[in-house]
């Protein structure tokens, strides 16, 4: 088992009040598993990723535990998290773009940080260059700014430099957004790839658009306004999904081979309940069709089947 | 990069053109007529004919007889022969020769005061940034430093180390009593005259500088590159020192921007401890209407700032690796 | 009402920030004391009222006489007045022309932007005080408003370029495109989907403006190109520098105008600095 959270809860701390982001997450993500997480924005997604990593002010740490490998991170820590950061648990952030000092040399800006992580440049300088090929960058881009750098070779720059220490756990926060289609793909593979050359043991992709999960993910959890709502393999989910926001969500997905003038892409009608005074009990009863008095209470995030997790009471061993 | 600089001395060249348009259009065009003006200022003669006499001359040394166009080109003219006219006001002493007895004292006065003040500033802003305790003492001071008018620190400056304490003397460059010599009795006298000048304007600029480079670092600090550096678990001590770096690009071209405001500061610094640069001689020259000198002053004023701004650029086209890479185009 | 309650929330979280709080109530009391202090007096500001000439403050003369046996206090709150009118007035025509021009230059792009942006930078690179100071000294009668103007008419490029700059991110966004395909004329776009977006920003621009204005006043009067028909906070400083108030100690002459420049000037920065903590939520929650 790579990663397992435990009942996490994390808010934001604002003056009108805390916004409930994160509520009661359990969670485990295996050796080798690309694990999709899925949601609209504002589900609480990136704040699930950003608290294993990097769990700042304005975010508050409630409660819950976090397991790496067998050990407790001290994500509520900031000091004591740098020692796992990079080297246990890593982030391809959402603004690769723009993650790289401006004015700094791409290979002396390496050092700096490795230096800092006390790990010798030069000892890990053949492997940078080989998975410099990997991603299919120039060695040159070692002594460039990364202003000479076009958006995509930033970002492939940025997946090289956040896996460089091998870490556990590697988290793509949005990285296909920015992207054309054709890129998506691009990208989406090299992730593949790196867990494949062992760059990194397991993996949380980030995105709202469930088709590119489909293509490289072996599970997808599914996020509703802060709770969890669904986890399952990536064929469960898009094929036989249980929860009704889930069957929602994949409903609206455009299908190959249906003509989308006789039959309208449905969104889901309403919005996401506002997280400052959170409603009572489930956080989709106003927008589900299949909600009923049970609702008012939270439903527990339970195994219906065999790696099969859901938060619904109208589904699974409560019905 | 070429090109970068290229565009800037184009834009300091148009400036300076039309500087140098404005200081021969404003005594022509203004209302009033400022020769007569200036003649019933500095004649004591009360005779009519002698007062036109004089009229006439000036008119002819301002060249009031000829074309417009005529009047423009000679203008320029002797601006490079570096004819600026002649003082009323020190009369027969052509201003080019008032003027450059001052400048010196001009560039001994700010030089240090600038360049001091924005060493120490972004030190101290930098350190401000860091610590919510500095912060408290710091910012709020440099705030209070900021607002206050140059000249009014100077006269409390003065009025506390000059007359309370009687340690300071308040007036002039140098002791009356003494020749300009290499001596080291008169580079004493000197330096004992330029402080307190010194100080007003170091301490005015010192807060602007600390709460210019306080606010970009904090604003840096927020940035996407320094979020990185710590999702990867990178020292504070490495993502200050990055933040740093970048605050200090805009702190070098905010100080081009500021130069005007620290020319002025300067300008009424000197006036109040009687310190004889441009300044000091700018209100002896308004005092007795002394139209050549205040349009000489004028001039040096822009040139002056217009050198130290091209400086300036050179600087950051040297320290930006945008711009030094040959990126065209404005950084901002 | 959505607008109206947003509006209200911000007026909330201004009146609950301490610095705007300390800012706004030292401005206040300058403001009041503007207005009702030259009520408080018998003598003119220029009047010889004390015939002993210089004296320190006293139940009569409350802020003492100068050299010539002037009211100071007469002379402090009508130079107040001035102060707030070159601040308001100055400062207000600074900063229209500068969102005039920056909106204009931002909004419309291209070969307007260029004119208009290498204008901005030659008033920008011209030292405003030097400018002022040859215009000044040409007119032969000044007051308080021509300062006003000439102010007004140099103070804008800074304000244009942050403008324009706001401008440029604000227009790339999807409403504005949204308002353009339904046909809206562009300064109807301007003002009723950029300016809103902007009120916030526009604000504190016109209070930096607001101080830089009497800061710069105070150096034009100070150098002796102040009103010649009124009195300012600046030109007390003058004459007490010109006739010996340092030497004799005359410290009530000196002290009370530069006290309160800094402190207006001072109470306008720390306000600014609540209100960009309240418009900027982000700063607001640390």
């Amino acid at each position: 088992m790579s990663l397992q959270i435990e009942n996490l809860s994390v808010y934001y701390q604002t003056l009108k009040g805390d916004v409930h982001a994160l509520e009661d997450i359990t969670l485990d993500v295996k050796l080798g598993e690309i694990m999709g997480l899925a949601g609209e924005s504002g589900c609480g997604k990136t704040t699930l990723c950003q608290s294993l990593i990097y769990l700042n002010p304005p975010m508050k740490y409630m409660t819950g535990r976090v397991m790496l490998n067998g050990n407790e991170l001290p994500i509520w820590d900031a000091e004591k998290m740098n020692q796992h950061r990079f080297r246990d648990i890593s982030i391809i952030p959402q603004y690769a773009m723009n993650a790289l000092n401006p004015i700094r040399k791409i290979g002396p800006m390496i050092r700096d940080l490795l230096t800092s992580k006390k790990v010798d440049y030069k000892d890990r300088l053949p492997e940078l260059k080989h998975r410099l090929d990997v991603v299919n960058l120039p060695h040159d881009v070692l002594g460039m700014y990364p202003f000479e750098l076009s958006g995509g070779m930033k970002q492939r720059m940025v997946m090289v430099l956040s896996t460089l220490l091998d870490p556990t756990l590697l988290i793509a926060d949005e990285i296909t957004s920015a992207l054309d289609v054709a890129s998506q793909k691009a990208v989406s593979e090299l992730l593949v790839k790196f867990l494949d050359e062992g760059c990194c043991k397991s993996a949380i992709f980030i995105t709202h658009d469930i088709s590119i999960l489909y293509q490289i993910a072996n599970t997808i959890t599914v996020m509703y306004a802060g709770y969890l709502a669904e986890k399952a393999s990536t064929e469960t989910i898009i094929h036989s999904p249980r929860h009704p926001y889930t069957k929602l969500l994949i409903a609206s997905l455009p299908k190959i081979g249906v003509k989308y003038s006789e039959k309208h892409l449905k969104g889901i009608p309403g919005h996401p309940p506002l997280l400052l005074n959170p409603p009572i009990g489930c956080r989709f009863r106003d927008r589900c069709p299949l909600a009923f008095e049970k609702c008012t209470e939270v439903p527990p995030f339970v195994e219906i089947e065999k790696d099969h997790f859901i938060a619904c009471w109208r589904e699974g061993s409560h019905a | 990069m070429k090109r970068y600089l290229l565009r800037k001395i184009l834009i300091y060249l148009l400036t300076f053109f039309i500087a140098v348009t404005i200081d021969w259009m404003i005594p022509r065009f203004m209302p009033g007529d400022p020769i007569r003006n200036m003649l019933t200022r500095v004649s004591v003669s009360s005779n009519a004919t002698a007062i036109q006499q004089m009229y006439d001359y000036y008119s002819h040394l301002f060249g009031l007889d000829l074309p417009l166009w005529q009047q423009y080109l000679n203008f320029w003219k002797s601006l490079f022969q570096g004819d600026l006219g002649i003082s009323t006001y020190l009369f027969p002493t052509p201003v080019i020769d008032v003027i450059k007895r001052a400048v010196p004292y001009d560039i001994f006065l700010l030089l240090p005061a600038i360049l001091l003040s924005w060493y120490a500033g972004n030190k101290f802003g930098a350190v401000a940034a860091r610590s919510k305790r500095l912060d408290n003492t710091i910012t709020p001071l440099s705030y209070i430093l900021n607002a206050t008018p140059y000249m009014w620190l100077g006269i409390l400056l003065s009025w506390f180390f000059g007359i309370i304490l009687g340690i300071f003397p308040i007036a002039g460059a140098y002791s009356y009593s003494l020749q300009p010599s290499f001596s080291w009795k008169f580079i004493g006298s000197v330096l004992h005259h330029w402080f307190l000048p010194f100080l007003s304007l170091f301490m005015v600029e010192f807060g602007g500088q600390a709460i210019g480079m306080r606010n970009m670092i904090i604003y840096e600090l927020e940035a996407d590159y320094s979020h990185y550096l710590g999702t990867l678990g990178a020292p504070q001590k490495l993502i200050r020192n990055y933040a740093f770096r970048n605050a200090i690009l805009p702190q070098v071209t905010g100080l081009a921007l500021k130069l005007g405001t620290i020319v002025a500061g300067a300008l009424v610094t000197e006036v109040v401890f009687s310190y004889p640069g441009i300044g000091y001689l700018l209100l002896a020259a308004i005092q007795n209407q002394d139209y050549f000198l205040i349009q000489g002053c004028f001039l040096f004023i822009i040139v002056g700032v217009l050198i130290a701004n091209f400086a300036i650029d050179i600087i950051y086209v040297l320290i930006d690796p945008r711009t030094r890479r040959g990126m065209t185009g404005e950084t901002s | 009402m959505k607008n109206l309650r947003i509006h209200n929330e911000i007026l909330y979280f201004a009146l609950r920030n301490k610095k705007v709080q300390i800012g706004l109530i030292i401005i206040l009391f300058f403001v009041l004391l503007a207005l009702i202090g030259p009520t408080l007096t018998m003598y003119q500001p220029f009047e010889y009222a004390n015939p002993l000439g210089p004296q320190a403050p006293s139940s009569k003369f409350w802020m003492g006489t100068t050299f010539f046996g002037q009211d100071v206090f007469s002379q402090f709150v009508n130079g107040l007045r001035a102060t707030f009118i070159v601040g308001l007035l100055g400062g207000g025509i600074g900063t229209l022309l500068g969102i005039v021009i920056g909106f204009t230059a931002g909004y419309y792009g291209g070969i307007v932007d260029e004119i208009l942006n290498a204008l901005t930078n030659i008033v920008l690179v011209i030292p405003t005080m030097a400018v002022l100071l040859i215009i000044a000294a040409y007119l032969d009668v000044r007051s308080v408003f021509t300062e006003c103007i000439l102010i007004g008419l140099t103070s804008w490029p800074w304000t244009a370029r942050a403008v324009r700059a706001q401008t440029f991110s604000l227009r790339t966004r999807d409403f504005v495109d949204l308002a353009k395909l339904s046909g809206m004329k562009s300064f109807k776009i301007i003002f009723s989907e950029i300016a809103p977006n902007m009120m916030s920003y526009l604000l504190l621009v016109f209070i930096l403006q607001f101080g830089g204005a009497i800061l710069t006043a105070a150096t034009l009067d100070f150098i002796g190109l102040g009103p010649t028909n009124a009195i300012s906070l600046g030109l007390m400083m003058q004459y007490s520098v010109l006739w010996g108030a340092l030497p004799f100690g005359m410290w009530w002459w000196f002290v009370p105008p530069g006290l309160a420049i800094t402190a207006i000037v001072g109470a306008l920065y720390c306000t600014n600095v609540g209100l960009d903590e309240v418009f900027n939520p982000k700063l607001r929650e640390m």
